[in-house]
Parts: structure tokens; C-alpha cells; sequence
């Protein structure tokens, strides 16, 4: 593009936001213990940042850490306490 | 074997911008899930604007039109006007607009909307105040609660009115359906945006979605504090169609003051503030009660 002309005629999204990583703002990682979950799928119903990851029906829920942005609704609304809030700085 | 108790597609992406916890964005997830993906999305200035994240990226996987505060009523009619002139009818038209952006900076449009019948789906979310632009109060924002423009101080400025009964506005001047939905009921939402889909003419989805920041509590809470905005009464779920209203989730259980205690914005209420809004919301649920007589409540 070099000149005003060369843009297109009104704006259009070329890409999702999926390549922004919103796990950066994250000061709680929420961890789920397996032994506790039954796949209620509560924590993925709820998820605003659609980062709980159910690929099958069936499957334990996984945790997207890349765009999970740590609000702590999962853990919070669990049935059973099987997910924890745990703060980032004392995993690594 | 567990089963997924909403639809699996998701057509809102990771990555947007909206805050940690916040109501918006997951109600606008729920609701799309039942939408489905041919749908177009049109939304004023709210939150939404700039959850849908920078261009050139797009948080939303349907088309979505960006337009000036007032305007989503007009523009919901003015695109389903160019569907009709191509004879497209399969695909849903959706104003999304905050609560200033419907009760009042968009009442106008939208009550132009329902006059013309239009048919198209219109959801107001509802997080209690002008939230985008840092907690002003608007027309929804509930008795004595504080925002950056009431408040309170040495006068006890908080809100000094209840919030505008929009459903019952909408009513008298001719929806074809009107809802209210909460993030907190998953399964009610999507059952009554489905619904919703099947009926020709105007419809009305009144969602309250929490908000952390502007309601002062942990992003962690967001969905609990919802739920108890339904089990006080504060925010029943209720349908209204043909003239008839359905009470959907008759759970009235917990005193207000539960509600109210649970969030920054009403910490300076005193008991008798409490017990005026107690005695407002104990009316009006009688009263909303009365109206659903006869139709078979459930839930």
C-alpha cells in the first residue's frame, strides 16, 4: 500500500483476535485436579475467555494457559473444588 | 458419559479484549452459541466496541457492523431492509447494545424499530452504568448505587431513582417477544434466544451481565453475583409473549441484602436503605407475579 488509494474501501478483519496472547495478563493459574473433576463441564460452560477446552464429550476439561486471562470463575463455580487458584510467580 | 449441556461451537474467539470476569463477553458467547453463525451483529459505542479487540483482528466470527451510540435500532432495520430487497431470510439480524446505549442514548431508534415491526433480535446487556467509559450512571444503573457520577459524599448522591422499567416500555409500545436472561442460567438463555430466533417481529432480550470493575467485586464472583440478582428477586427471570407472561425461574429465596452486600458499589447503604429497596423489590416481584398468574410458572 502506498498511498491512500491503495486502502480498501471500508475496513474488514483479516485475522481472529486468537493470536493475541491474553494468558500475559494472568496473576492466578487455575490448576484442575483430575482425581476431583466428573465432567460436569461447569468450568467450560462459564469460561468468558473460552479458554476450558473440551475436545470430546467425555474428556477432562483442559486449561488454554496461552489466552486464559485468570479471573477465577472456574474455580470459583466448580461443583466439587476440584480447580485451584494458584499465583503465577510461585510456579515458576 | 458427561455431556456438554450447551452447543460446542464457539463463535467468539480467545484473545479478546474484554476484562477478566467479565459478564459481556461470556453472555455474548452464550448467546451466539444459540444465534448460530448466520447471523450479523450491529453495536453501537459500549463495551463491546472494544472487546471485539484492534483491527485487523476481529473477535467475532460473524459479520459485525460498528455504528454511532444512538443508532441500533435504526441500523438493525435499515439491514434487514437490504436482506428483504435480496431476498435473504435465513439469517438473523442482532442489535447488541449496552444499557446507556438502549434506555438512553439508543431509546429512540429502537422505539422506532418496534414501531416499523421490524424483525430482528435485540439484546441489551445490561451492566448497570456507562461501563466502557469508567462507571457513569445511566438509566439502569439500580436505586443508591454508586458510579463515578453519583458519588454519594457529604449530600449522599447516590442514585436517587430506580432503574426504567424497559421491558414494560418495550410492551406497551409492541414486541413481539421480550425476555430477560442472566448469565447465571446458561440453559435458560440459550433455550429463549432459540426461541427467540423462531419468532417473526421485534424482540427484546433484557441479559444482566456483571461487571467487576464497575460493580466493585473479584472477577472471580462475576457469575455467583449474577446468580443472587435472581435469587433475591432483584432480576427474575420472566418471559412475555401474545400478551402472556411465564415466569421461568420462580427462585426467590435470599434477602436482598445478600445481593447488595456482595459488591464495593453499595457498601455505604444503611439499613433502612436496605429495607426500602427490599420492600421495592418484594413489590415488584408481586406484582410480576400477579401478571404470570394463570400462566403456568415453572422452574
Amino acid at each position: 500500500m502506498e498511498t491512500y488509494r491503495d486502502l480498501p474501501q471500508s475496513t474488514y478483519s483479516l485475522q481472529t483476535t486468537e493470536s493475541v496472547r491474553t494468558g500475559t495478563w494472568r496473576t492466578f493459574r487455575p490448576i484442575i485436579d483430575t482425581k476431583k473433576c466428573t465432567r460436569c463441564y461447569t468450568c467450560w460452560k462459564f469460561c468468558p475467555d473460552v479458554s476450558i477446552e473440551v475436545r470430546e464429550e467425555g474428556e477432562y476439561p483442559r486449561v488454554d494457559y496461552d489466552h486464559c486471562k485468570g479471573c477465577g470463575i472456574c474455580a470459583n463455580e466448580c461443583p466439587t473444588g476440584a480447580i485451584e487458584m494458584v499465583r503465577e510467580d510461585s510456579i515458576c | 458419559m458427561p455431556r456438554l449441556t450447551l452447543p460446542k461451537d464457539e463463535l467468539v474467539s480467545k484473545g479478546h479484549s474484554g476484562c477478566a470476569g467479565c459478564g459481556a463477553t461470556l453472555l455474548a458467547r452464550l448467546c451466539l452459541k444459540a444465534l448460530g453463525p448466520k447471523t450479523i451483529i450491529n453495536s453501537p459505542a459500549c463495551c463491546w466496541s472494544v472487546v471485539q479487540g484492534v483491527w485487523p483482528r476481529a473477535a467475532l466470527k460473524v459479520p459485525v457492523i460498528d455504528h454511532a451510540f444512538e443508532c441500533t435500532g435504526a441500523v438493525s432495520s435499515g439491514i434487514r431492509a437490504a436482506l428483504d430487497a435480496k431476498g435473504i431470510d435465513d439469517v438473523i439480524v442482532v442489535g447488541w447494545a449496552g444499557d446507556g446505549g438502549t434506555v438512553d442514548i439508543g431509546l429512540q431508534a429502537l422505539s422506532g424499530a418496534v414501531d416499523r415491526r421490524t424483525d430482528f433480535i435485540y439484546i441489551m446487556y445490561d451492566n448497570e452504568a456507562y461501563m466502557n467509559t469508567g462507571i457513569q450512571c445511566s438509566g439502569c444503573t439500580p436505586l443508591y448505587a454508586w458510579t463515578n457520577t453519583t458519588p454519594g459524599g457529604k449530600n449522599q448522591e447516590w442514585k436517587q431513582v430506580a432503574k426504567k422499567p424497559i421491558m414494560e416500555m418495550l410492551i406497551s409500545n409492541g414486541i413481539a417477544y421480550g425476555a430477560t436472561v442472566s448469565i447465571a442460567y446458561p440453559e435458560d438463555l440459550v433455550t429463549k434466544v432459540k426461541k427467540a430466533k423462531t419468532i417473526r417481529g421485534t424482540k427484546f432480550i433484557h441479559a444482566l451481565s456483571s461487571c467487576p470493575p464497575g460493580w466493585k467485586i473479584p472477577s472471580s464472583k462475576s457469575v455467583e453475583v449474577a446468580r443472587l440478582a435472581t435469587q433475591t428477586g432483584i432480576f427474575p427471570l420472566y418471559e412475555y409473549e401474545n400478551g402472556a407472561y411465564v415466569l421461568n425461574k420462580d427462585v426467590k429465596t435470599k434477602p436482598v441484602e445478600e445481593y447488595l452486600m456482595s459488591q464495593g458499589r453499595f457498601k455505604h447503604l444503611t439499613p433502612a436503605m436496605i429495607a426500602e429497596v427490599q420492600r421495592r423489590v418484594d413489590e415488584d416481584y408481586a406484582a410480576l407475579k400477579a401478571k404470570c398468574k394463570g400462566a403456568g410458572a415453572s422452574g
